[in-house]
């Protein structure tokens, strides 16, 4: 098949950027997006030209690298599937696709399709994790965790970070990506001791880089783990609540 | 030149030795760990496991990855599981068995008392992943499930549905971002390390290239740790991620660093088969699948009919004719092979027939969609993603590709590599996997080196230099070590050539895979050993790489790599070459019993070859570690 790409392309930061058509034919249906801008740069490279710079790794959308706005839908057109899972037997032949990078303020662009999605790991840093030092863990099995807890938790976790949500927003806000993490650590029983800490540091530290969540719910659409907004609504909840339980003096955890 | 192999294994029974060298090797007290600098490079499970850990002990940690964050090294991918003999299912596992399992797996070329503490750290793991909030499948009584694996006839797979390494993974990487937040660890992305400074004969840094500015820098420390992965992608297509590669090892290698056993790789049976000449990588499906689907071709290589008009009078479902006992689950080498024969002899099956079937038919007729869906949702979700097909309708269609490397640098029982202060630990050392690796035990090997060996055994190492300050890097061995760099990196950039640098890649993977893949022989590896340095000397004159060093170039970035690739590609040949027996994932054609399996010779070469720089890729010199079995019973491994 044979398609029209305008793809957004800019040498840095501080450069101006603008949109270039590149006709590709002659590609095929069973190819991934990203085979075919592969192939979009052997033949810049054999050209002369500057391939497109994006970013992309394990191409099983697991790693979170890849990510791009394909006619303005983040990772494009297929529910749950991020960039480097879609195949071009999902667009019609002679279609003209426009692709961007994540547009956001929390995320900074480098080079043409590559935006810096370090804020990510400042939110983590901030308490994303549970204190537990190597080698002072007790039995796995001490602890019992129902089947649906974990497996809810299990939902929670698997975001992969490719900050798909944040590029859907209207407000550019993080608020799936952190609500996942928060709530993936505060539904386990090992979470309980940092549960109010964590969602007042990690909320705060978001809010620092991102937007406001007014509940429009692209991220979900947009998440190629198909991540829910139930946990945003968790999130708040605790947020909420962590402004009194982080008091001092205040034991009770429950 | 080479050094003299000093394995340092510990005296004492095997279950012993472990626990008497922790006793015995230096400690570095605690308020003197923040005074040891330590570089690591790489943030997969080894190397994230290894940076928090160290940073909770108080060593002053500086960790270099080329991604944008640390979440994204490969060990994301690995799918089906992590082992550990804790005996939860009351099937009679134990460290020993899981030990005995690893060795034999491995076809009996890997070191005993490295693969024991292995088995013995197994239990730690799974408590420390727990503790760290990794949402391991449970079962309904909240308690700890798990699943079999091939090669073992107990069930002591961990697994978090089909996404166990991402799992494992974001409780290392958050860990490592908790020390990050403490001020223990300093963490420094997209930057790619492009060479080992020595000092004295030590490692006393890195020189690191950041690809977004493309300034060089150096790093200076008391030791330095590789936790670099694999090499798969010296096949072009492998299930690796599209930059994984050898570089960080391939140095250290030319600086001193042996590296064993290079020949010994993994193809993995079960990953999508190629649909055109465009792929640029295959993707695995776990392992665990065989569990439940039952791999078959059609008896009649002229088969036109669908796999559902197929009836079973017609299908040969070969590896449970061949292997009755192990059936499905045989080791992965074993699988890759007869997969292969089938479709040599002409069996395959879909468009290109270049695939076997993997079916769940019978596994959804006996235990229902649902059962079946719970535990391999995300799994069929991206096998239809790939193919466009429903695995709950039409078998699955798989092919074994290049996968795990279970050569690399060799190290000592302390993971440190012939040079002293270099370390290197998870997937990029050589130590544990012997020819063969098991599934579900990479995850296994990589945190237990991060989490709970090198953390211990580097102090050994340390204890020497207290009180030496670290090389400054104004001194001439970092500034030489700069500039060639620099050179290295603007060579490319003027080479002014026609062809990309993906199309040298590819074409190199072509040759390896042909002459160096799943099957090996003499006149195959010595036409390579040809082609390859005629392809590599093409590469050098007519490679194009357009761009410019100063802002972030992923043509050059690649360059590099392939470069090394090439290298490497030489040196795996030679061992190949050299290794004249039969053995896990190393085949050679000339080396087989008349049934086709793969025939060892203990006699000559129970021994790991370690290979050292001379200068010339295809004339590496050689070192030998030869491997004493005190414990466990060398046999043909049978799985039938």
């Amino acid at each position: 098949m044979n398609i029209t790409l305008q793809v957004w392309r800019q040498d840095g930061p501080d450069k101006p950027g603008g949109f270039k058509t590149y006709q590709v034919n002659e590609i095929s249906e069973e190819m991934s997006f990203l085979e075919m801008l592969d192939v979009l740069n052997e033949r810049l490279t054999n050209q002369g030209e500057e391939p497109v710079a994006f970013d992309h790794d394990c191409r099983e959308g697991i790693c979170g690298s890849c990510g791009v706005m394909i006619n303005g839908q983040a990772h494009g057109p297929q529910l749950g599937t991020a960039t480097c899972q879609l195949h071009m037997r999902k667009f019609r032949a002679g279609a003209t696709i426009v692709v961007e990078p994540w547009r956001a303020s929390g995320f900074p662009l480098i080079r043409d399709l590559i935006v810096d999605r370090s804020a990510f790991d400042q939110i983590i840093e901030a308490g994303g994790y549970i204190s537990v030092d190597t080698g002072s863990a007790p039995d796995a099995n001490l602890i019992p965790i129902p089947k649906f807890v974990a497996d809810t938790a299990f939902d929670a976790a698997a975001c992969i970070g490719c900050g798909a949500c944040v590029a859907a927003c209207p407000n550019g806000a993080a608020n799936l990506f952190t609500a996942a993490k928060i709530s993936h650590l505060n539904l386990l029983p090992q979470g309980q001791a940092e549960r109010w800490t964590r969602t007042e540091n990690m909320v705060e530290i978001m809010e620092q880089y991102f937007g406001s969540c007014t509940n429009h719910g692209e991220c979900e659409k947009a998440c190629p783990k198909s991540i829910s907004i139930d946990f945003i609504a968790m999130m708040n909840a605790d947020y909420a609540k962590s402004k009194f339980k982080n008091r001092r003096l205040v034991a009770q955890t429950g | 030149m080479t050094v003299p192999l000093q394995a340092r294994v510990p005296d004492g029974a095997i279950a012993e030795k472990w626990n008497n060298h922790k006793f015995s090797v230096r400690l570095v007290n605690p308020n003197n760990k923040r005074k040891f600098k330590i570089i690591i490079i790489g943030t997969g499970l080894a190397g994230a496991s290894a940076a928090a850990t160290l940073g909770e002990l108080g060593y002053d940690v500086e960790v270099f990855t080329f991604h944008d964050t640390p979440r994204r090294a490969h060990s994301i991918a690995a799918q089906g599981g992590i082992n550990a003999a804790k005996n939860y299912h009351n099937d009679g596992d134990s460290v020993f068995r899981l030990f005995y399992d690893t060795v034999k797996g491995g076809d009996y070329r890997s070191r005993e008392a490295n693969v024991y503490r292995l088995a013995d750290v197994s239990l730690n793991i799974i408590d420390q992943a727990t503790a760290q909030g990794v949402p391991f499948a449970r079962e309904y009584g909240g308690l700890l499930d798990n699943r079999s694996f091939g090669g073992a006839q107990v069930s002591r797979t961990f697994y978090a549905r089909g996404a166990t390494g991402q799992q494992l993974l974001l409780g290392a990487y958050s860990a490592l971002m908790r020390q990050v937040d403490a001020g223990t660890v300093t963490l420094h992305t997209r930057s790619e390390m492009l060479d080992v400074v020595m000092k004295e004969g030590r490692a006393v840094g890195v020189v690191v290239r950041n690809l977004v500015t493309g300034d060089v820098t150096s790093h200076s420390a008391h030791a330095v740790v590789l936790a670099t992965g694999g090499y798969s992608n010296v096949y072009y297509l492998s299930t690796n991620a599209m930059a994984s590669n050898v570089t960080a090892a391939w140095r250290a290698h030319r600086r001193g660093a042996a590296f064993a056993n290079p020949c010994f790789t993994q193809i993995h049976p079960t990953c999508i088969p190629a649909s055109d000449e465009f792929q640029s990588k295959l993707t695995l499906m776990s392992e665990s699948l065989r569990n439940d689907g039952r791999i078959w071709v059609p008896k009649n290589a002229n088969e036109t009919r669908s796999p559902d008009q197929i009836p079973e009078g017609d299908r040969d479902y070969y590896l449970e004719r061949i292997y009755p006992a192990f059936g499905n689950l045989v080791p992965r080498d074993v699988a890759s092979r007869a997969s292969k024969r089938m479709v040599d002899a002409g069996k395959g099956v879909g468009p290109l027939k270049n695939g076997v079937y993997l079916d769940f038919a019978s596994a959804i007729t006996r235990e229902g969609a649902a059962a079946i869906e719970d535990r391999y949702s995300n799994l069929f979700e991206m096998y239809n993603r790939i193919t466009d097909e429903d695995p709950f309708q039409v078998p699955m269609r798989i092919y074994p590709a290049p996968h795990y490397t279970m050569g690399g640098l060799w190290v000592d029982y302390n993971l440190m590599t012939t040079v002293p202060g270099l370390y290197s630990i998870g997937e990029g050392n050589f130590s544990d996997h012997g020819a063969n690796r098991l599934g579900a035990s990479a995850l296994m090997q990589g945190l237990a080196d991060g989490y709970f060996v090198l953390p211990y055994t580097i102090g050994d190492y340390l204890a020497d230099y207290l009180g030496d300050p670290v090389v400054p890097t104004d001194d001439p061995v970092f500034s030489d070590i700069e500039s060639e760099v620099s050179e290295r990196v603007n060579g490319y950039l003027s080479a002014d050539g026609t062809r990309s640098v993906d199309w040298f890649h590819k074409e190199l993977g072509k040759i390896m895979l042909e002459h160096c893949g799943m099957s090996r022989s003499a006149a195959g590896l010595e036409k390579a050993l040809a082609e390859i340095p005629a392809l590599y000397e093409e590469f050098k004159t007519d490679m194009r790489v357009p761009g410019v060093n100063e802002s972030l170039n992923q043509s050059l970035e690649r360059a590099g790599r392939v470069d090394d690739f090439f290298e490497l590609a030489q040196v795996m040949c030679v061992d190949a070459l050299h290794r004249e027996e039969s053995c896990g994932g190393h085949f050679r054609e000339e080396h087989q019993t008349e049934e086709g399996e793969a025939l060892r010779d203990d006699e000559s070469f129970s021994h790991v070859a370690a290979w050292f720089w001379s200068g010339d890729a295809a004339k590496p010199e050689l070192e030998k570690e030869e491997l004493e079995f005190e414990n466990v019973k060398l046999t043909t491994r049978s799985y039938k």
